[in-house]
């Protein structure tokens, strides 16, 4: 069969199942289970009235079950336990974990993520605020905007491998394809860089793809929230001689400090599973190990259940009370 | 506590709309000055390019004698009241007023003593940390006025500082401006409102804005009593006032004037020989029209609509196809009149009469 043709069917069957299963589903439960007719009309309806949004609640419930709660729980499990030679496994308690934190390559992962926590959500704010601010009232505002907003649509391995390109190096006497090593060369640098194996500061050029692609997201968003204050507040502030940037730090930020509280998080969420741009880009080496990356490297490279399980249960200890922040904020400054 | 002086004040926007022209007013200090007119008239524009907020496309703009058409709002010496309050919705109270004092650098002495002034005229001491969201419609409207009084301004800008209170506030909050400006008597008041009855309430003097222009300035009374135009009648005085057609008759200290329904009235405005056959609108208010009276009736028709309201009822009475009807409002309960034919007669000193819209008392 033509995989278009297959995609489509696909596509029918999916959709048709979920349309039949909600109609059928209250059929069943309207007509036989809980029929409104007879001595119990009133409590029938009122019963079905209840069990209604389980049953639409039902799939997500299943789906959700099976692709998230369950794995963590399973994810504990084998963070416990090893492999035994000849199969099966066994409980060993903590001692994956032992052997994580006695690891080099952890503690550089964990140093990491913590330097990205740090500078991304805050660059990438920033900078989202600033476009927001800065394209506001231009013409074409909405083209820079547009523009500023594209890398979001590109995957982070597609943006991984554009930024390669950006930090390339070519022998010296060539041209540099490299568009840093080119700025670097023409204002008077004496030999091509290999910017990804210098320690430390590759760990911001590996951010900066990041940056790249989140400042979008972060700028779309608080430009809204920027529409959304009164503009009387802004012009009762010019009245009160507030210059330009007063009037934005101190007008127009606070007003909408809940939103960028919400993508600050957002943003740090995305930050601490970060995988595809360190695996694309560096794999880890030259001390830029991450902890989904460190994670990866132990699952399925070194094929160490325990300790890859281990690993990922850090993370997300480490996302858990974010989201939760995170979606408390989102649910306040929707009241 | 400031003049001010506009000079064929002018608004066009990019495209070449023009919003208002010629405007040429004079405000005294002291006074409370009031814009009104229909939407879209201008009004509000005009106190934003007091204000500096709009930019003034032609002609200048005084305040104490120093031309202020490129001087930024802050440094003109005003303050303004919006519409929606405006205020600062992450400060309090007291912040909200601090905030202008603050970006000037006054001293924290003269911030708190500025403040304690402003709260007390407003009574306002007890919400002071409060935030704005904390507080009533009518206690935000007063936090929106401390924070102009704070900074002491020149003149006070008002933009329809009302229109958001619900009837009953209104009413209130409109009585403590009237008091706040009696315990200011030095300062500057321009306000801006469509309801009349403010700008009857508060104003020394009302300018009536129509058709990119000032249709009229002058006292409450003024107005109502000696429109200069048909627009500034029908615009005072609510029911409007009625237009009936006719034709002068006969001239001299007083005027009359045969009704299109044939009847005669003599109106107490003086016109020349060369007012003879001068087609006019007569003028009478509704509330001046009554049951008795010698001459000629205005009006002699059908009532079509009566709306008994106790203390006065009014009549809606046919006035021929295709034309609004005339009303006439009348004191107490009066039964029975809907569908009957009525006559109705005025005091010749009461009448209006206009030609091509314009009055023949302003000639």
């Amino acid at each position: 069969m033509h995989p278009a043709i297959q995609g489509l069917l696909t596509i029918a069957f999916g959709v048709g199942g979920c349309v039949g299963y909600f109609y059928f589903s209250n059929l069943v439960l309207d007509r036989v289970i809980f029929p409104a007719r007879g001595a119990h009309i009133a409590r029938n309806i009122r019963r079905a009235n209840m069990i209604r949004p389980w049953l639409f609640l039902l799939p997500a419930l299943l789906a959700l079950g099976l692709y998230l709660a369950y794995p963590v729980v399973e994810t504990l499990r084998l963070s416990v336990t090893e492999r035994v030679p000849g199969g099966g496994s066994e409980f060993v308690g903590l001692a994956n974990y032992q052997q994580m934190l006695a690891e080099a390559k952890f503690w550089e992962a964990l140093q990491n993520n913590f330097l990205w926590l740090l500078v991304v959500p805050a660059a990438s704010t920033a900078f989202g605020l600033l476009a927001a601010q800065l394209t506001d009232r231009l013409a074409w505002g909405n083209i820079a905007k547009s523009l500023i907003f594209m890398p979001m649509a590109i995957s982070f391995v597609g943006a991984a491998v554009i930024w390669k390109l950006v930090y390339d190096a070519r022998p010296e006497g060539t041209d540099q394809i490299g568009v840093l090593n080119a700025i670097y060369i023409y204002f008077g640098g004496d030999a091509p860089m290999q910017w990804l194996t210098i320690p430390f500061w590759n760990n911001f050029f590996l951010m900066m793809v990041l940056i790249w692609i989140q400042t979008g997201f972060a700028m779309v968003i608080l430009s809204a929230a920027l529409r959304g204050i009164p503009e009387e507040t802004v012009e009762a502030a010019i009245v009160d001689g507030a210059g330009p940037f007063q009037i934005f730090f101190k007008i127009k930020v606070p007003q909408i400090m809940d939103t960028i509280v919400v993508v600050w998080t957002t943003i740090t969420i995305v930050v601490l599973k970060v995988f595809d741009i360190v695996f694309a880009m560096t794999n880890g080496q030259w001390e830029t190990q991450v902890l989904a990356n460190y994670m990866y490297d132990k699952l399925f490279r070194a094929n160490d259940w325990g300790v890859g399980s281990a690993s990922a249960m850090i993370i997300m200890l480490l996302v858990l009370p974010i989201l939760v922040w995170n979606v408390y904020n989102a649910r306040r400054e929707m009241r | 506590m400031a003049n001010l002086k506009l000079t064929n004040v002018a608004k066009t926007y990019g495209g070449g709309v023009e919003v208002l022209k010629d405007i040429n007013l004079d405000i005294k200090q002291g006074e409370l000055i009031v814009f009104v007119g229909p939407s879209g008239c201008g009004k509000s524009t005009l106190l934003r390019m007091i204000a500096g907020l709009e930019r003034i496309s032609g002609g200048t703009l005084e305040i104490d004698d120093a031309v202020m058409n490129d001087i930024p709002p802050a440094q003109r010496g005003i303050a303004m009241v919006f519409q929606s309050y405006a205020l600062y919705p992450h400060m309090t109270v007291r912040d909200n007023m601090a905030f202008a004092l603050k970006i000037a650098k006054k001293s924290k002495d003269e911030i708190d003593a500025a403040i304690d002034r402003a709260a007390k005229i407003l009574q306002l001491e007890p919400y002071l940390d409060r935030l704005p969201k904390a507080l009533s419609g009518g206690q935000r409207q007063r936090v929106a006025i401390g924070r102009s009084i704070v900074r002491d301004p020149k003149v006070y800008l008002f933009d329809e500082p009302l229109s958001n209170l619900d009837a009953a506030l209104r009413v209130a909050t409109r009585i403590e401006i009237a008091q706040l400006k009696e315990a200011m008597p030095d300062s500057t008041m321009i306000y801006v409102t469509h309801d009349q009855v403010e700008a009857m309430t508060l104003a020394s003097r009302i300018v009536v804005l129509a058709n990119k222009g000032i249709a009229q300035v002058g006292t409450p009374l003024e107005l109502y009593e000696r429109p200069e135009n048909e627009f500034v009648a029908q615009f005072i005085g609510s029911p409007a006032m009625n237009l009936i057609a006719g034709t002068v008759i006969a001239t001299g200290q007083h005027t009359t004037v045969r009704l299109s329904s044939g009847e005669e009235v003599v109106a107490e405005i003086p016109t020349t020989e060369a007012d003879q056959g001068l087609a006019v609108n007569v003028g009478v208010r509704p509330e001046d029209l009554v049951e008795e009276g010698s001459g000629g009736a205005l009006i002699d028709s059908r009532v079509d609509i009566v709306e008994a309201l106790g203390e006065v009822t009014v009549l809606y009475i046919a006035a021929g196809e295709g034309k609004d009807p005339l009303i006439a409002k009348l004191p107490g309960i009066h039964k029975g009149l809907r569908g009957t034919s009525v006559r109705l007669y005025a005091d010749p000193a009461k009448l209006h009469l206009f030609h091509n819209g314009q009055s023949l008392l302003y000639r």
